[in-house]
């Protein structure tokens, strides 16, 4: 093997991404950010070169593209931009990615052509205010079914698939909260999939399960966009639930898979995570070259001192590593390799690369890296959440100490006399 | 409407381009090469010229192998096929003998519309739309900053410092566009993915009945005879203001005679 090399087609679809960031994303994004403002036009632009549809099949308007292909995306505009490079990876991977994976014939062509052109927009919701990592100990939110032929919640054992809870005339009552949802509230918004309580199998197991909520559905509040330390041209809302009714049809997948569910789409999601934090890594590296061949101190340029030189070579070597550690994580994602072990170690990888060259550049740049205006100063701001989002470094730790045999929460060690 | 847009590969514009020793023919090796900036103009108007009128966007493009990455990045705009004139007969002609290759080409494929960017970033010479027109014997509408096509009557305006012109003319005709005629769309990675299997056609001089004592560097009717190096940066000067800097300043303009 000699190292990694992508496709001509993904090399070429990086250099287009690469001159949409330049040219459009660039010039714009640091006043939307200012304003806590979202870009509906750069958005739009995404959605015209396809990024939307990246790894989906062009059956349901897709590009027929691949993971390399979102991630070589995201990586390119999150050099520029996190804010809409995290707006369409949430886009992507957490609101469309479920649908397509679990949709029915009917709901994937309902719903995908539009995602996948851009023209709306789909969220995840999965946190909520009193659990993230820790979801089935600390979701509060309830779904329960009404008027259809399905047994209500905590009615003895498992219900049956789904095609019995379609029965028209049914409905799903959702009560409860989400919080930190990812383009939630945009006006393009188009579908909310959130994940809930459907019932209590055996009497001690929460049973979860996934529902489409349309955007606009009476009984769903969508918050006020939150004040954020970064990304702050994408849009986060919370959402509240009292009484919001959908149609029985619209459960995604199995009843009681939800849980099953939201891992296998975070474990893949971690991967594009991981080629945004890459993104970051990089562009911190780029503003400080750039920086270093111009700003001078004590009659040279700041680039000829060894303690600026040897901080950018450190800088370079992680957002390399953090590369080759999401090249490899794709590339076993695609061969349908295992990757729970592989995407851990990516994003943590990469997140922590992203954060230690925004710490890097910001100190090169000075007083002017801790200006909003700045892109090292958004870079700072945008990197700390790479380390908590789609799992924590800790969560990844968890999982790769988890997958090497090392057992969580075993007995306590008792001494033997 | 069968439509031809003739793309020139060119050093990427922010690499520092030289003139090679020897030859005094122009240094493709040691940059890398991207297509002419105003040559995605001329394919965006070509793809929105298709749109509205329907017909097949033909690229066409005369260069090296290297060359090809333009053609890749004309079909994955959304032109429909390709041809590559290639061949080392061809290797340092002028812009006569390009306009004497291209032309045979064209007759060879045929066109209604022929399309190009004003002038190419490296040479400069903004003169093959007049070229092509002569030799096809068909008219030329240069600098155009709006296209308007209705049956087979093409009206332009002509760009000029001032204004511009109306000018109008039947088809088939050349025509050269400025930046101003529209904003070139990315490839979308639909488009990238199709490019790859839309038809190139490659041909050589005998392909396209190019008579090869005409053409490259040898039978080249201009030629570079000297040239010199771009001299580095020299340092400027620097004028403390002491009280009298705009004095100072009008000064140095007058000794540059700007006042």
């Amino acid at each position: 093997m000699i190292g990694f090399q992508l496709e001509p087609e993904h090399e070429e679809l990086r250099k287009t991404v690469a001159a949409f960031a330049r040219e459009v994303v660039a010039p714009v994004i640091g006043d939307y950010y200012e304003r806590d403002a979202f870009p509906y036009p750069v958005i739009a632009g995404m959605g015209q070169l396809g990024l939307f549809g990246l790894p989906f099949p062009e059956a349901c308007g897709g590009m027929g593209g691949d993971t390399f292909a979102l991630g070589v995306a995201l990586e390119e505009l999150a050099r520029v931009d996190s804010s809409v490079a995290i707006t369409l990876e949430a886009a992507v991977c957490l609101g469309a990615m479920p649908l397509y994976l679990y949709g029915t014939e009917k709901q994937r062509m309902s719903w995908l052509p539009d995602l996948c052109s851009g023209a709306r927009l789909a969220a995840f919701g999965l946190t909520e205010p009193g659990g993230g990592t820790d979801i089935p100990g600390g979701i509060r939110t309830r779904a329960r079914p009404e008027k259809g032929p399905v047994n209500g919640p905590a009615n003895g054992p498992a219900n049956g698939p789904a095609k019995e809870d379609g029965k028209a005339g049914g409905e799903w009552v959702i009560d409860g909260s989400k919080a930190f949802i990812t383009n939630a509230g945009t006006d393009i918004t188009s579908l909310v999939t959130v994940l809930a309580i459907t019932g209590n199998a055996d009497g001690r197991h929460k049973e979860l399960s996934s529902i489409i909520v349309p955007a606009g559905t009476p009984g769903l509040t969508v918050g006020q966009r939150y004040s954020k330390v970064g990304w702050c041209a994408s849009d986060t809302r919370e959402l509240s639930f009292a009484d919001c009714r959908v149609p029985q049809d619209h459960l995604l997948g199995e009843r009681g898979r939800g849980y099953a569910q939201f891992l296998r789409i975070l474990d893949e999601g971690r991967v594009a995570i991981a080629a945004l934090a890459t993104g970051l890594a990089q562009g911190c590296v780029d503003e400080s070259l750039r920086y270093a061949a111009e700003r001078e101190a004590f009659g040279r340029h700041i680039g000829q001192f060894q303690a600026i030189r040897f901080t950018i070579a450190n800088m370079e070597a992680r957002a390399h590593t953090a590369r080759l550690a999401w090249y490899d994580a794709a590339a076993r994602m695609l061969a349908g390799q295992p990757v729970k072990k592989a995407a851990a170690i990516a994003k943590l990888t990469a997140s922590d690369a992203a954060m230690a060259n925004a710490r890097d550049a910001t100190q090169i740049f000075g007083g002017y890296g801790f200006m909003n205006e700045s892109p090292v100063g958004r870079f700072y701001r945008d990197a700390k959440i790479l380390e908590i989002g789609e799992g924590t470094s800790e969560v990844q730790r968890m999982i790769i100490a988890r997958e090497l045999g090392l057992e969580d929460q075993a007995p306590p060690l008792t001494r033997r006399h | 409407m069968n439509i031809v847009v003739c793309v020139k590969q060119v050093p990427d514009t922010w690499a520092e381009r030289k003139l090679k020793q020897g030859d005094a023919t122009l240094d493709r090796e040691s940059v890398d090469g991207l297509i002419n900036e105003l040559d995605e103009y001329a394919i965006e108007e070509a793809l929105q010229i298709k749109e509205a009128h329907e017909g097949e966007v033909t690229v066409l493009t005369m260069g090296p192998q290297k060359a090809s990455e333009s053609i890749r990045k004309a079909l994955s705009m959304g032109a429909d096929k390709a041809v590559h004139l290639i061949d080392d007969a061809l290797a340092g002609s002028d812009v006569l003998q390009t306009s004497y290759a291209l032309a045979k080409v064209l007759e060879n494929i045929g066109f209604d519309l022929i399309v190009l960017g004003a002038e190419s970033t490296d040479a400069r010479m903004g003169s093959m739309a007049a070229m092509l027109a002569e030799r096809l014997s068909v008219p030329q509408l240069s600098l155009a900053s709006k296209v308007e096509i209705n049956g087979t009557a093409i009206k332009v305006n002509r760009q000029s410092e001032d204004g511009y012109w109306q000018v109008e003319a039947q088809l088939p005709a050349v025509i050269s566009v400025v930046e101003k005629i529209n904003e070139p769309r990315y490839p979308s990675f639909k488009g990238i993915m199709a490019a790859k299997k839309k038809p190139m056609q490659v041909m050589s001089c005998a392909d396209a009945g190019i008579d090869t004592s005409l053409v490259g560097l040898a039978n080249a009717a201009t030629e570079v005879v000297d040239f010199t190096e771009r001299p580095p940066r020299q340092a400027g000067t620097i004028v403390k203001d002491e009280g009298d800097g705009g004095n100072k300043a009008a000064e140095f303009l007058v000794t540059q005679k700007f006042i």
